[in-house]
């Protein structure tokens, strides 16, 4: 029964890395770019959750409603300015950009915030409580919220790529960036809606870490950015329902190693995701129509 | 090197080093082709080759070996005399005469109707490099709407360079570009393609991961006013209904071709720049496609195309435009030129007709 309450727990723990990883999963399925300050970025969304909150009171579970639009926006930015500059490079330059990036936020964070951990609604009633199904299995409400969130934004993000007219474009600049051209489509402007969509995804993910943990400004990089990758070579690059299995394979691994010896949480992790690279490297599921 | 794109049977690289690089492969009409220029003989021992300019070229050289011998033979043949201006290529007992296949001023107004209107689209003196390669070198043209312009030329020839500068995807480096009337040297591909300039890359670019009728959304997806939608498409290749929700990975060649046609007309353009349709297709679905042309046309579409195969080209064109690394060496109404004219503006060969053998 132990064993059956660690899967679940990881099960639900490993929605939260797939919200860590579809916007890493999307801007390198469409851009090519492999956004090494994705797991700060994650953590700027959490400081300003923190502030908002600060500032105007509103429960924590809606201070998505500012983040993430606001997210979105500074991603359409970015997009637009500091990565396709480096994008009409080369795709490494972009590496060293993000890279740098990443550097510059962790930093400033240091500088402007402090080095001390954070966390979001500490004394909301969602986040401490729990229920119990028997009496080994407990879940908590935050967790089973974060894979709920998980599944209806990688399943609305599936219907938006596949369905609508700009998902239409993304697979097709993702496809052929100067076949797109010759279609009228501007491809720098879909790398910028690609990028706020991500960037959108990256907010919720870090609302949702600052809910469940507490956060730092080099919790981005050390924890968030490598479950987000663990959880993308799992599942499979650019396939965002290989992004949720991945993200859960990672959790119950965790969970698992967690359980044979409390140091070997995130050794079991990297040892799957060391596992899926040797024996499957396109991933759990390989890459499909989409993204 | 990239000018055609990767789907080039033959090794593009080889064709750039050949004509343009290091190698000096002699090709003896180079200067030739330009008007004012072919009256100069051509001194087989010449000036040291500089890679881009038609001084002529050194036939032994660091060519790759093998190669040369026969071309370069035929050069000295051919070199060695002294053409007579660059009218002579009507000269008689010239069936093969091609020092000066004609300026590119030649047979610019092959009759007065073409002058008549405007053109729809104009390029002038273009000159576009590939890094340090030059591709093309002053190419010019007028098309008329209405038309159907053609331009052969072998591998390398720039060809696909010229029409890929036209939709924006190259920025030449001397040059301009005017789309009805306007200049658009500097305008973004996207906007072109907005404004009425359609392309079918050569390759076909399909997108690979959506389906035949997504390709089609997506190539309508700023669609001008006009007679071409998605239905009529469908019409248009009558398979395709039936296929729309397959993948475009899946396809055949000649169908994926189809496709890249449709994408292109359901925008509506003006202006429709065929690369290469017959690249890698079967003789028999090449036929069928350029069957359709007259379909197609008949909306009203003014039509420039690539092709390497020159009789194809004949067939459908009404102007004519020979390029030879990267310069233009024949123009004219496909009805106007000969055939030897074509093969001698196409492959630029001098054969020893004059001087070289017969009339020393």
């Amino acid at each position: 029964m132990v064993w059956v309450n660690d899967i679940i727990q990881g099960i639900l723990v490993g929605g939260l890395y797939a919200l860590f990883a579809c916007g890493l999963s999307l801007m390198f399925g469409v851009m090519k770019v492999i956004n090494l300050a994705h797991g700060d970025l994650a953590i700027i969304g959490g400081y300003i959750a923190v502030g908002v909150i600060a500032v105007t009171h509103i429960p924590v579970l809606w201070s998505f409603v500012i983040v993430v639009p606001l997210m979105a926006v500074l991603g359409y930015v970015l997009q637009r300015s500091v990565i396709q500059a480096a994008l009409d490079r080369s795709i490494l330059t972009t590496l060293l950009v993000t890279f740098g990036l990443s550097v510059v936020i962790e930093n400033a964070l240091l500088e402007f915030v402090n080095a001390n951990s954070h966390s979001l609604g500490v004394n909301d009633a969602i986040i401490t409580s729990s229920f119990s199904i028997g009496s080994q299995i407990s879940i908590a409400y935050l967790l089973l919220l974060i894979f709920v969130v998980a599944v209806v934004v990688l399943t609305g993000l599936q219907y938006f790529l596949s369905r609508s007219r700009y998902g239409r474009m993304i697979r097709a600049v993702a496809d052929d960036r100067e076949a797109a051209q010759l279609s009228g489509i501007d491809y720098r402007h879909v790398f910028g809606i690609a990028a706020a969509i991500a960037f959108a995804t990256v907010a919720l993910a870090g609302i949702a870490y600052g809910m469940y943990s507490q956060f730092s400004p080099t919790t981005g990089t050390d924890t968030i950015l490598l479950f987000a990758f663990a959880a993308v070579v799992i599942g499979g690059l650019g396939s965002l329902w290989g992004t949720l299995l991945g993200g859960v394979v990672l959790g119950v691994s965790q969970a698992i190693g967690a359980q044979i010896s409390g140091s070997d949480e995130f050794l079991a992790g990297y040892i799957v995701f060391l596992a899926v690279l040797v024996l499957r490297p396109q991933g759990l599921i390989a890459r499909k129509a989409t993204s | 090197m990239s000018e055609q794109g990767p789907s080039e049977p033959k090794g593009r690289g080889d064709a750039w080093t050949e004509e343009r690089g290091t190698s000096d492969t002699p090709r003896a009409p180079k200067g030739a082709a330009r008007s004012g220029l072919s009256d100069t003989p051509r001194e087989p021992k010449g000036a040291a080759p500089s890679g881009l300019s038609d001084t002529p070229r050194e036939p032994k050289g660091a060519a790759p070996s093998g190669l040369t011998s026969d071309e370069g033979a035929r050069r000295e043949d051919g070199a060695s005399r002294a053409p007579g201006g660059e009218r002579d290529d009507t000269a008689p007992g010239g069936e093969r005469d091609d020092t000066a296949p004609g300026g590119e001023r030649d047979d610019t107004a092959p009759g007065g109707e073409r002058e008549d209107t405007a053109p729809i689209l104009e390029v002038r003196e273009l000159t576009v490099h590939h890094g340090q390669l030059q591709a093309l070198d002053h190419v010019s043209l007028r098309v008329f709407p209405g038309e159907v312009y053609a331009i052969i030329g072998a591998n390398g020839a720039g060809k696909s360079t010229l029409l890929r500068t036209i939709a924006g995807l190259h920025q030449p480096t001397e040059g301009s570009i005017r789309y009805d009337g306007q200049d658009v040297t500097r305008v973004r591909p996207e906007r072109r393609a907005i404004s009425g300039i359609g392309m079918v890359p050569e390759g076909r670019r399909l997108f690979g991961s959506l389906t035949v009728e997504e390709n089609l959304q997506v190539g309508a997806t700023y669609a001008r006013k006009g007679p071409w939608t998605i239905e009529r498409v469908y019409e248009l290749f009558s398979w395709m209904k039936d296929r729309r929700a397959q993948r475009t990975e899946q396809l055949s060649g000649g169908e994926q071709q189809s496709v890249a046609i449709g994408r292109a007309l359901v925008a509506n353009p003006r202006v429709l720049l065929l690369d290469e349709l017959s690249l890698g297709l079967a003789p028999v679905v090449v036929q069928r496609i350029y069957g359709m042309l007259p379909e197609i046309l008949a909306t009203g579409l003014t039509v420039l195309l690539v092709e390497q195969d020159v009789s194809q080209a004949l067939r459908v064109a009404s102007h004519l435009q020979c390029l030879l690394e990267g310069r233009t060496t024949l123009e004219g109404k496909p009805s106007e030129v000969t055939p030897e004219q074509v093969e001698v503006a196409y492959f630029g060969l001098r054969t020893p007709v004059g001087e070289g053998s017969e009339e020393p």
